[in-house]
């Protein structure tokens, strides 16, 4: 009986999934983009990159990002004026390859270098390191920045290190700004690595998500269990707790980030879906945050609250913070016009 | 071993991975994300076509265009580890024609050198380094001790399967499974486990490459 249900449900999942075919998913949605937003994107179907529409621009430093897909809107959707100016988008959850970030680095290359915004997963950080010697071989400066906000890793010395979460978007706007506004390299390179050490995150998994690939959930949550301190590709995280009122799940993901770094001042939050979450549950969340902040004596000076780093279905919600300064908000504000992200423009 | 026994081996890699695809799928969802059977199938199918397409006439052309393509066009962590390590191996080959069991055993040396240098991994962090590193050691062993190829071959695919198994009860220091800490023990690392494949896969192409000559 309970092997039945099992196999039902096993059916089920990998059956509803808004797909063509299981191989087909990154491209069928390359495609999408395309057809969505062609006054903003070039879609390179080959060669599996994402670049602007208006194509690069001389002098100004290029950003290029990527990783794995089931991230949406991270990065693809992050591709425009004033934040980036290429993607690469790799299969589900995995890291693209050199071939495509030394594509688009050329591509995008206006004559001042460019940068690579990195998440700090082992794959990601394999393919850019071998992208940017290859790039320096032919000719093109490449620098790059490792984002590693996710305070969930406690003992960096015995993992992999911190994971790249929530903050990806934070340095791709900011960063994004200052290469828009005619930032050198280097001063591109100082904002990105400012942001960075400025944000903290922290998710948390109400349920795992499915890859199409596989069909079934990345790994198993009972009924009332929960996942804390979850990366964004499903994989588990801290602790296994059970399932608790928005406002204690939100203390103990405000607490790690307290803890690590402590919050005073206007900060910059964002609160994050994994992908599944109603988005009234997550202003029931952010209602959370805002009472937290006060409480510590801080502020959500500005904030985003969405599906913006995404873990396909999953059920859950991050919490970024940025301590703000003055430039970081000034640049945070800059206009930006991409398909996620849309002001001032 | 000439050039044949080389493309025979990578297509008994290919054939390995096809065949226990969701058993290396099973193993990285426990403590990755669920996608290594399908990299590594992604990969090898890759291999298997630019071989079909350019075909080297030396063993070291050969591991290297596989190593190249590896890094070019699988992504993950295992396209750039598994692609650096046929890629040293490759050169450390060089130019020629024919590899002795002990130019095939420094070869795997350089390619496991290349894996260390690239992913920082040591053995006991729980990785591929964990078959790696005892079958190349094997394999040395057996090349002194004046071992017969096809007996050094067999030791060295015994040593990476019992280096994978003894991954199980491990702690993971480095990739996706050292975010799981103490949860990462009891499961068999996946890389680890692929890791065997490749060295079982050489046993298989050396001994159908002696059955194929009449031997």
């Amino acid at each position: 009986m309970a092997l039945a249900s099992t196999r039902e449900r096993e059916k089920v999942a990998t059956v509803k999934k808004l797909i063509n075919s299981v191989d087909s998913v990154v491209a069928d949605a390359l495609r999408g983009m395309a057809s969505a937003h062609p006054g903003l994107l070039r879609v390179d179907e080959e060669n599996r990159i994402v670049s602007r529409a208006s194509g690069p621009r001389a002098g100004k430093v290029g950003l290029v990002s990527g990783g794995g897909s089931g991230h949406e809107p991270l990065h693809a959707g992050f591709v425009g004026y004033g934040m980036l100016d290429a993607a690469c988008p790799g299969e589900i959850f995995t890291s693209p390859v050199p071939d495509q970030m030394i594509t688009a680095a050329t591509a995008v290359n206006g004559g001042a270098g460019v940068l690579y915004v990195v998440k700090n997963y082992t794959g990601d950080v394999l393919n850019f390191e071998l992208a940017a010697e290859l790039c320096a071989d032919e000719g093109v400066e490449v620098a790059r920045v490792l984002v590693d906000d996710d305070v969930a890793v406690r003992d960096s010395l015995h993992t992999a290190g911190r994971r790249g979460t929530g903050a990806t978007v934070f340095v791709e706007k900011i960063a994004g700004a200052a290469a828009e506004g005619g930032a050198p390299l280097p001063e591109v390179v100082r904002v990105a690595e400012e942001v960075n050490a400025r944000s903290r995150s922290f998710g948390v998994a109400l349920s795992a998500c499915t890859t199409p690939a596989s069909g079934r959930p990345t790994f198993e949550l009972g009924e009332t269990e929960i996942e804390l301190g979850i990366g964004i590709h499903g994989e588990p995280g801290r602790t296994r707790s059970t399932m608790r009122q928005a406002r204690e799940l939100v203390a103990v993901a405000m607490d790690a980030l307290d803890e690590d770094m402590p919050i005073s001042g206007d900060v910059l939050v964002m609160l994050n879906g994994m992908g599944a979450t109603p988005l009234i549950e997550l202003y029931v969340a952010f209602a959370e945050v805002a009472e937290y902040l006060s409480g510590k004596g801080a502020r959500a000076a500005r904030s985003l609250v969405g599906d913006y780093v995404t873990s396909l279905d999953m059920r859950g919600f991050s919490v970024t913070v940025c301590l703000l300064n003055e430039e970081l908000t000034r640049l945070w504000d800059a206009p930006v016009e991409t398909p996620a992200l849309r002001w001032g423009r | 071993m000439d050039t044949a026994v080389f493309a025979r081996w990578i297509g008994e890699i290919a054939a390995a991975v096809r065949a226990d695809k969701d058993r290396l799928t099973r193993l990285d969802a426990a403590i990755g994300d669920a996608d290594h059977g399908a990299n590594l199938e992604r990969g090898f199918d890759a291999v298997v076509r630019a071989l079909a397409d350019d075909s080297p006439d030396t063993p070291g052309a050969l591991l290297g265009l596989v190593g190249n393509t590896l890094i070019r066009r699988v992504g993950g962590a295992s396209g750039p580890l598994y692609g650096t390590a046929f890629r040293e191996a490759g050169k450390a080959l060089g130019d020629a024609r024919t590899v002795s069991t002990a130019d095939l055993a420094r070869a795997l040396e350089a390619g496991l050198a290349g894996v260390r240098r690239l992913g920082g991994a040591a053995e006991g962090d729980k990785t591929m380094v964990d078959a790696i590193a005892p079958a190349v050691r094997a394999l040395a062993e057996a090349v002194r001790d004046g071992s017969g190829q096809r007996e050094a071959l067999g030791a060295a695919a015994s040593a990476a399967l019992a280096g994978a198994e003894a991954t199980i009860p491990m702690r993971a220091g480095k990739g996706r499974a050292s975010y799981l800490g103490p949860r990462s023990v009891g499961h068999e690392d996946p890389g680890a486990a692929s890791a065997a494949l490749v060295f079982a896969a050489l046993c298989a192409a050396e001994a159908a490459s002696d059955e194929s000559r009449g031997g």
